[in-house]
């Protein structure tokens, strides 16, 4: 057998040969990628009797009533994505104002540098404190400030209609709104420091005020960044649990005020899986899947916008 | 109309049309800054107000005695919460002895043997996704696989949730480690005949060892603070732990019981749990980057 040089065959070996430790390692990488599988799969088996029980009717269905063993998810269906979207119709401009406040040079490098560490450690304080932060500050403010809208707005606008309580749809999203803005900021933030320094001093050199080369160059370029952060924002905002769960008042009453007690799929989880049993295991199950499909699919539509706005800032280059 | 036409006129360069329009320009230009810098400042008035109030409502408890005394009944005044404190360790200990081989090892297929493979590219993806699965489908899963299959509650299927949640973090924090690595080490390291396996024990994982460590302690800090995985996993437990198989306590789900009773001393509580465990995140969070930027 004519073997290759020593130094050759280590390289071949190092893409190719036999060895121990490689196989354990692909048997890691292979059991990361059975987990998503397995989630999924162990969900859907689980929901299936809910699945057969309700079929399609379970997701436009009214009423989630165990005593009954009725199980429709259309309210924390809609719960879930009003909240998001109210959540992120409120961070987006603070989250852009901090990110835009922290790649321009309004403020000296430290100031900045400390609100990076503010907006960072924001996201590192647990859900759970969120929400008894909520039911300490925000549920009171929300009282009695919503008292004044439900007395005001409310018979001529049904989102404002009263009575008015702590424990609502208004509540649950104003700090949602808090718990994603680092994401938007980071993500924001990344997008608008990757703009190339040359577009801004086109800008400038042609007369713009530095507003105007934020706005009308810098802004639009970064664009598909920000609508990444955007996305993956509502991803994380239709996920979050616990502090919903402890502020929006877990009501499967639709509704159209604000002002009201509501519900979200995984505060529903949250709620009600510790002392579940039969077919409301299986229809919690099904929610569960629902909210499954929901964030992974606004997941990936926000990892492709994002993959397609960093190759675009790189062409720019 | 006029104005309009006016500004693409030569008459646009008369010196007073340019010190008006240059003046409201240089008008919109501040306001827009203090807009901007206002909004930035007004976020962080939230945080403030939540710092303040964890130290304000939690330090009065914050004794010896609360971390070894068991959580009050309700109505009752006295204890704490050694057995929640314990719980969360146990179980953040368990889903680190989870996925922590399973995330490191995944890394160095990815990373070291076969960066181009297919199973490589779906490892990433996959990796991506789990991070964006929502926190309580964690314990979904766990409450499917370990609490339905063994008939109970238990700090390992809470541990199991964990693992699902933090293996994400761990996978691509050590891969960025692993690729932060020279490559030159590894020629030199092949140069000297050393084999793939003695090049990636001796020469890659030691030089990304600080790296990965940050990983890690992102992921205690992330496990600490989650409460939906472990909410119907572990459940609670007012009692010491006797074994991992039965209900287990945990900060997150102390503070969440807590929360909504209508004892004044329970809320106490909950705030005092509520500053042992931003504690116990931020510190984790700080040795994370002081490691990271050691290297």
């Amino acid at each position: 057998m004519n073997s290759p040089s020593p130094e050759s065959s280590a390289l071949d070996e190092y893409k190719s040969g036999p060895d121990i430790f490689r196989i354990l390692c692909w048997v890691a990488a292979a059991a990361t990628v059975a987990t998503l599988a397995w989630i999924v799969y162990e969900i859907v088996k689980q929901a299936s009797p809910a699945i057969s029980e309700f079929g399609f009717g379970f997701i436009t269905g009214k009423v989630w009533s165990a005593n009954r063993d009725i199980f429709g998810v259309l309210p924390f269906l809609i719960g879930t994505v009003v909240s998001s979207v109210i959540a992120i119709v409120i961070a987006l401009p603070l989250g852009l104002s901090v990110a835009i406040f922290l790649s321009e040079d309004f403020l000296p490098l430290p100031v900045r540098q400390v609100v990076r560490f503010v907006v960072e450690l924001l996201a590192a304080i647990p859900s759970v404190v969120y929400g008894l932060w909520g039911i300490a500050v925000v549920i009171p403010l929300v009282q009695e400030y919503g008292a004044i809208l439900a007395k005001n707005l409310g018979p001529s606008i049904p989102l404002f209609k009263g009575p008015a309580f702590g424990n609502s749809m208004l509540t649950a999203s104003l700090v949602l709104a808090l718990m994603i803005l680092p994401t938007i900021t980071a993500i924001s933030r990344t997008a608008l420091v990757a703009v190339p320094k040359t577009l801004r001093e086109g800008a400038y050199a042609l007369g713009a005020t530095r507003w105007e080369a934020i706005l009308g160059v810098i802004m639009p370029t970064a664009a598909p960044g920000i609508v990444a952060a955007t996305i993956l924002a509502l991803g994380r905002a239709m996920g979050e649990t616990m502090a919903i769960a402890m502020l929006i008042g877990n009501s499967s009453r639709l509704t159209w005020s604000l002002l009201s007690p509501s519900g979200t799929l995984a505060g529903l989880l949250a709620n009600e899986f510790g002392e579940a049993s039969g077919l409301q295991i299986a229809s919690l199950m099904y929610a569960a899947l629902l909210l499954v499909v929901l964030t992974l699919g606004v997941n990936i539509i926000g990892e492709a916008v994002l993959r397609r706005a960093q190759k675009n800032v790189a062409g720019a280059l | 109309m006029d104005q309009t036409i006016a500004t693409h006129s030569p008459d646009f360069f008369s010196d007073h049309a340019i010190s008006s329009k240059a003046a409201g320009r240089s008008l919109g230009n501040r306001v827009l800054t203090t807009i901007c810098v206002g909004l930035a400042f007004l976020t962080l008035i939230p945080l403030f107000s939540i710092v303040f109030l964890v130290l304000k409502n939690g330090l009065p408890l914050l004794k010896w005695s609360v971390f070894t005394g068991l959580p009050p009944a309700a109505g009752t005044v006295g204890g704490g919460f050694g057995n929640a404190v314990i719980g969360t360790f146990v179980m953040v200990g368990i889903a680190l002895a989870i996925a922590t081989p399973l995330g490191i090892l995944s890394a160095i297929f990815i990373n070291e043997y076969a960066p181009f493979s297919r199973l490589s590219k779906t490892v990433r993806f996959v990796a991506k996704l789990l991070t964006g699965i929502p926190s309580i489908i964690a314990g979904v899963f766990a409450f499917a696989v370990v609490v339905l299959a063994t008939g109970k509650f238990s700090a390992i299927a809470g541990g199991v949730a964990l693992a699902v949640l933090i293996l994400p973090t761990i996978l691509l924090t050590s891969e960025q480690a692993l690729l932060g690595v020279q490559r030159a080490y590894r020629e030199a390291s092949f140069g000297l005949g050393a084999t793939p396996f003695q090049t990636i024990w001796r020469i890659v994982l030691p030089e990304a060892m600080p790296a990965m460590m940050t990983g890690i302690m992102l992921a205690v800090a992330r496990a600490a603070g989650e409460t939906a995985p472990v909410l119907f996993t572990a459940l609670f437990s007012q009692y010491w732990a006797q074994s991992v198989w039965e209900p287990t306590a945990s900060l997150a789900v102390l503070i969440y019981n807590f929360s909504t009773l209508p004892y004044d001393y329970q809320i106490q509580l909950a705030w005092t749990a509520s500053l042992v465990l931003v504690c116990l995140v931020t510190v984790s969070n700080v040795v994370a980057q002081m490691v990271f930027q050691k290297k």
